[in-house]
């Protein structure tokens, strides 16, 4: 049946996508050279790292920034096409947003018509591959990140930097249900497909969509009030305390070193 | 504040409303003294959840009176930090669903949660830690986030969670659910053990080999939300009309040949095997 199974399968789909790009755990715990890292050094450098792409300006620079990653990326056992095949996946919403108007809203010398009356300039071309290059590279040092270091760690170097507690807490919550809720959704979706024959029209389609969606809003709120009824019973007072064993190790402050010469080397490119 | 040993709970004409003024526990009396294991049966919707709430102080009664330790469990009575920190250290709940109890990233931030709230020092944290996945054989899951457990190795760190708190009052709301038969006989060997140091057991389930393996003593909730028995597992267990009356056991049909028979399920039929 056409589109029978299209909402069923975008949400099952979306679901499948973000639990194996999220759920790379054991690719945390490789002995690569990321992996080594502490997380509050890695985070901070990593936006380092990012800031430096923002102000690059020459494609040479972003390019070589690139190759960095694809050199970070292989000391930390993830391999290229794993990593690639990550960062692409997320490449077209942001490029969509922010690189494609460039192509033709950017004054200059005219490189090619389409269509007729759109036309693309040499430096609307220039402007949009070094704003494509500077998503990719923004996006690959955030996909590094996650892909080397246990989400539990990011969270414990977020509190360390002293984001608000409440945000910290939310945001692991987040992560820990967005799943759970997903595969609820999908459930809900197969079985209404179970019991559907032939054609639904548009308008049930939405009506159940609605529905649907009613329903897991609902389900989310009693499962956020249980929650919250289970940290009360275990001391919940309002704020979470937790274990804060990290320590810092040569290793780390060679890699801070490196991070700020690299990011020198990289900025000073761009005055030549 | 000082907490009277003498009795852990006593509900005085306990009631407990829903919104809406949907009926959960309707004047409720008991009182649950020190070492006593005690299940509380009942068909679904009877209350037993809600009263595993209201005796872990998350649910408030609205009418009556409720006790724990000697001292009113209010609302204004948890809002007293070193009365709630007491409290907590001596109660703890094992919810029925491990996904409302596992909220934390990973299995040892779960297991080190409770104590690191009630204010217990680090490395006591570690040791109680490390201590609860040894006893209930998790180690190995460590370092694992909840959504990446089975459902039986949910309800054993949702069972270590609380245990790291080390309370002497464990409340646990249908344990077994869920659960195969192997991680089954594991729970009732392991709660049986930990019932013998002493400590309490309140747990809700509509297993009655379970009742019948582990309890002390019984309550029964009925269909009008209220104690209908209280009493020792063999003055219930083994009287067929009463647990048809309180919809605790079914009378099915049985076909042999040609012949349809009716008989409750029973399982001192079972034992008599």
């Amino acid at each position: 049946m056409k589109g029978e199974g299209f909402l069923t399968k975008n949400i099952s789909n979306f679901t499948h996508t973000l639990e194996s790009v999220i759920l790379t755990e054991d690719l945390c715990h490789a002995p690569g050279l990321l992996q080594s890292l502490d997380s509050r050094v890695k985070v901070v450098t990593f936006v380092l790292f990012i800031v430096t792409v923002g102000l690059a300006r020459s494609l040479a620079i972003l390019g070589t920034i690139f190759v960095l990653i694809l050199i970070f990326s292989f000391l930390s056992k993830v391999s290229l096409r794993f990593f690639l095949k990550r960062v692409l996946l997320f490449i077209p919403i942001f490029t969509a947003v922010i690189a494609l108007p460039a192509l033709f809203i950017t004054p200059g010398e005219p490189l090619i018509a389409v269509a007729g009356k759109l036309i693309i300039t040499e430096q609307g071309a220039r402007t949009a591959v070094l704003l494509f290059l500077r998503v990719v590279d923004s996006l690959s040092f955030g996909m590094l990140l996650i892909l080397t270091t246990p989400w539990t760690s990011i969270l414990v170097a977020l509190r360390w930097f002293r984001i608000p507690s409440l945000l910290v807490d939310i945001l692991g919550m987040t992560y820990r249900y967005i799943f759970l809720l997903l595969h609820t959704a999908n459930s809900m979706f197969l079985a209404r497909r179970s019991r559907t024959i032939g054609t639904l029209s548009s308008g049930e389609n939405r009506r159940w969509l609605a529905i649907a969606l009613a329903t897991t809003m609902a389900k989310s709120q009693h499962l956020s009030e249980e929650v919250y009824l289970a940290m009360l019973s275990r001391g919940y007072q309002g704020e979470v305390r937790v274990l804060n064993d990290l320590r810092l190790k040569r290793r780390d402050f060679l890699w801070v070193a490196f991070a700020l010469l690299a990011a020198f080397i990289l900025l000073w490119g761009n005055s030549l | 504040m000082t907490m009277d040993a003498g009795h852990i709970f006593e509900a005085k004409n306990l009631s407990y409303d829903y919104p809406g003024g949907i009926a959960a526990l309707r004047r409720t009396n008991f009182t649950i003294g020190t070492g006593e294991l005690v299940a509380l049966v009942g068909a679904n919707g009877s209350g037993k959840s809600t009263l595993l709430k209201l005796l872990d102080g998350l649910l408030f009664p609205t009418e009556g009176k409720l006790l724990a330790f000697g001292q009113p469990l209010s609302e204004k009575a948890l809002k007293d930090g070193a009365f709630v920190t007491e409290f907590r250290r001596r109660v703890g709940l094992v919810f029925q669903d491990p996904d409302v109890q596992l909220f934390s990233p990973t299995v040892w931030d779960e297991v080190t949660f409770g104590p690191l709230q009630l204010g217990i020092t680090k490395d006591e944290v570690v040791s109680r830690g490390l201590k609860v996945l040894e006893l209930l054989n998790i180690v190995h899951l460590r370092e694992r986030p909840p959504y990446l457990l089975s459902g039986g190795e949910k309800k054993k760190v949702s069972l270590a969670s609380v245990l790291s708190v080390s309370p002497q009052v464990l409340l646990l709301d249908e344990p077994t659910t869920g659960l195969d038969p192997w991680s089954q006989g594991n729970l009732i060997d392991f709660l049986l053990q930990w019932a013998d140091k002493g400590k309490n057991l309140v747990f809700s389930t509509q297993d009655l080999d379970l009742v019948e393996e582990i309890a002390s003593r019984v309550l029964v909730l009925g269909a009008e939300h209220n104690i209908v028995a209280d009493g020792k597992p063999e003055d219930f267990l083994f009287d067929p009309d009463f647990l048809l009356r309180t919809n605790l056991i079914h009378e099915h049909s049985h076909r042999h040949k040609e012949l349809v028979h009716r008989h409750p399920h029973l399982h001192e039929h079972h034992h008599q095997q």
